[in-house]
């Protein structure tokens, strides 16, 4: 296997490549069930989600029979209650050694789930073995990014894993990035405003290559490292700059992007929009620059320049 | 008058000394914020920027009398922040800081809800009070004007956006909130629109929502039951590809829950004018207001689109 591509839906239709395999030992199943831990947004608590119905997809199970799935909430500071253990149990079937040995696996995996600051961890299937015995069979886990400072081994070992060369400079130069199947490169302070410029670039009947945020420190080796991720996309035409000066000033932004053009050697049309904190000055920098930059004001002209010029217009 | 935030505040900046907290803190001094000083464990009796410098909240709070606390402090040390914020006794706290994880949120926002204490963001711009002069955040003062449009947004400088929007068409802002772009946030949208409702100065709300989670559904649902005042909502995202996190902690289709279709359905069916131009936010607004005018003051607490409420 080793070397060989394996195809999953979530490997996607090229499928990954195999580095490691992994053995274990084949167990008697006698049953099949479902147990997770993840973050619920709403009630802002950690929720365990079980079912007995194992080795199908949570949402396909949800989809045939809601009331399959069983839920308690966790109250982050007293963590899981026995009783709301027993409820579970109790839901499932299980009796005797076997809802032990269920009370006991819960709560080790929900101490992984904490300890290694997962926002997912999925159990699918959890098998009883038919010496009574609760076997996990496989694991989904998601890890929050934001706690990668305090597990740097599974940080680590989940950057190594990120196979999309753009994406690992993306995360190693630190700015947000996620490659899109258009034709117009995207450079946007914050995130909300990235989604917005990809929506209106789609509203008006372009496509954008990518979203992306250059977050609020952006200097010059930054805008450059961010262009560059751009301009390794051979489908890209123009690129559209929307900034939005709060405590990014828009004169130390157009720097940046002057300097960073220049750096990334970039010869595409550039259609800037720069507004907010400073934006005379802004606009002063890039008038004094010499580059054919395209400056509007409004978004919306700005976007459809950009839309027009990745159509072959100008 | 406008929400959460009045001319009384008297501001404390957790993280002072720090780069970000120290030109903040300035910028909203210079904007009229009562700033009355900042916390630096381990320095305090200090003065920096002019600003007295305290080593702890409680002490803070017991010379200065301040009663919102706005947050600059690094992750590994933020929900640390918020919780001696809350115990100190403060009414009001706001937390900036962004790549929180989220355990240590969700351990904060109990801590917090147990004190009683209000708790904005974390990951966001903060609030502001144009007619009051007040600013408790990183926004950029010289954008707001005093007015009666509320805001309520999930995002930063998308917030800004629409700010820009309204006040170019001469609408200003009763109070805008950022509430933040994690997965778990002390305010939600809930919460901000009741408060919009109650407050006299607000005429229109808008709301910017992203996908992922339900927050956009969940103020559907409220709306519908709750709000008689005009909403306008943009929600970013629409073409963000499943499964993929969109900058925000908070921002990603996950399972096909969180999509931009179910949010923008379930706010249109609350009677909310679901905008899909980003460009357009602030002339859709600005048309509401001036249908109104037209028709003359026979029919306030109306809805867009002539939809009318019952009174709960």
């Amino acid at each position: 296997m080793i070397g060989r591509h394996l195809v999953t839906i979530q490997s996607g239709p090229k499928g990954d490549p195999v580095e490691t395999v992994l053995v274990e030992e084949q167990v008697p199943i006698a049953r099949e069930l479902f147990l997770a831990f993840a973050i619920d947004r709403s009630l802002g608590c950690e929720t365990v989600i079980a079912s007995a119905s194992g080795g199908m997809e949570i949402e396909e199970i949800a989809l045939r029979d809601p009331r399959a799935i069983l839920r308690e909430a966790i109250t982050p500071a007293s963590g899981i209650w026995p009783f709301q253990i027993r409820t579970l149990t109790a839901g499932l079937g299980l009796a005797g050694r076997t809802a032990q040995a269920y009370h006991e696996t819960l709560r080790k995996l929900l101490t992984l789930f904490r300890e290694l600051d997962c926002s997912l961890l999925e159990i699918n299937p959890l098998a009883i073995t038919k010496d009574d015995r609760v076997v996990a069979l496989d694991a989904k886990i998601g890890l929050d990014d934001n706690a990668d400072y305090r597990q740097r081994l599974l940080a680590d070992t989940a950057r190594r894993d990120i196979t999309d060369p753009v994406e690992r400079e993306a995360a190693r130069i630190g700015v947000s990035y996620v490659h899109l199947d258009g034709n117009i490169g995207c450079v946007v302070n914050g995130a909300g405003l990235a989604m917005s410029t990809v929506d209106i670039l789609a509203h008006l009947g372009g496509r954008a290559a990518n979203f992306l945020d250059v977050g609020g420190g952006a200097d010059s080796a930054k805008v450059a490292a961010a262009l560059r991720l751009i301009l390794q996309d051979p489908a890209v035409k123009t690129i559209f700059v929307n900034i939005f000066g709060g405590i990014l000033r828009c004169d130390v932004f157009a720097r940046g992007l002057i300097a960073g053009l220049k750096l990334a050697g970039a010869n595409l049309p550039v259609v800037v929009r720069l507004i907010g904190t400073n934006r005379d000055e802004g606009r002063r920098v890039l008038a004094e620059s010499g580059l054919p930059l395209i400056v509007e004001d409004d978004l919306e002209t700005a976007a459809l320049r950009a839309v027009s010029i990745a159509a072959g217009g100008n | 008058m406008g929400i959460l935030l009045n001319r009384t505040a008297r501001v404390i900046v957790q993280g002072i000394t720090g780069k970000e907290g120290s030109f903040h803190a300035a910028q909203m001094r210079e904007y009229g914020t009562r700033v009355v000083g900042g916390v630096t464990p381990g320095k305090g009796g200090t003065t920096h920027e002019g600003f007295p410098v305290f080593g702890s909240v409680a002490e803070a709070v017991r010379e200065t009398g301040a009663d919102v606390s706005l947050i600059f402090v690094p992750p590994p040390w933020a929900a640390d922040a918020i919780c001696e914020a809350a115990s100190a006794g403060v009414a009001l706290i706001v937390c900036i800081t962004e790549g929180i994880p989220v355990r240590d949120t969700l351990l904060a926002v109990g801590e917090v809800n147990a004190h009683g204490v209000r708790l904005i963001g974390p990951n966001c711009p903060g609030l502001i009070t144009p007619a009051a002069a007040a600013k408790v955040g990183i926004m950029p003062g010289s954008i707001h004007k005093p007015g009666t449009v509320g805001v309520i947004s999930r995002s930063g400088t998308l917030t800004y956006e629409v700010v820009h929007q309204l006040t170019g068409r001469g609408l200003g802002q009763s109070t805008c909130v950022g509430i933040g772009g994690d997965p778990v946030i002390g305010t939600t949208f809930v919460d901000c629109l009741g408060l919009f409702e109650e407050d006299p100065e607000t005429e229109a709300i808008v709301l910017l929502g992203e996908i992922g989670g339900s927050a956009e559904e969940e103020a559907a649902a409220f709306i519908k039951e709750n709000v008689t005042k005009p909403v306008f909502s943009f929600i970013a995202g629409r073409t963000a590809p499943p499964g993929k996190r969109m900058g925000h902690a908070g921002a990603v289709i996950s399972h096909g829950q969180g999509g931009w279709p179910g949010k923008a359905a379930a706010l249109a069916a609350a009677g909310v004018t679901v905008i899909e131009n980003p460009a357009r936010m602030g002339e859709t607004v600005a048309a509401w207001f001036e249908a109104r005018r037209a028709a003359g003051p026979t029919t306030p607490g109306k809805k867009p689109g002539g939809r009318k409420r019952g009174s709960a």
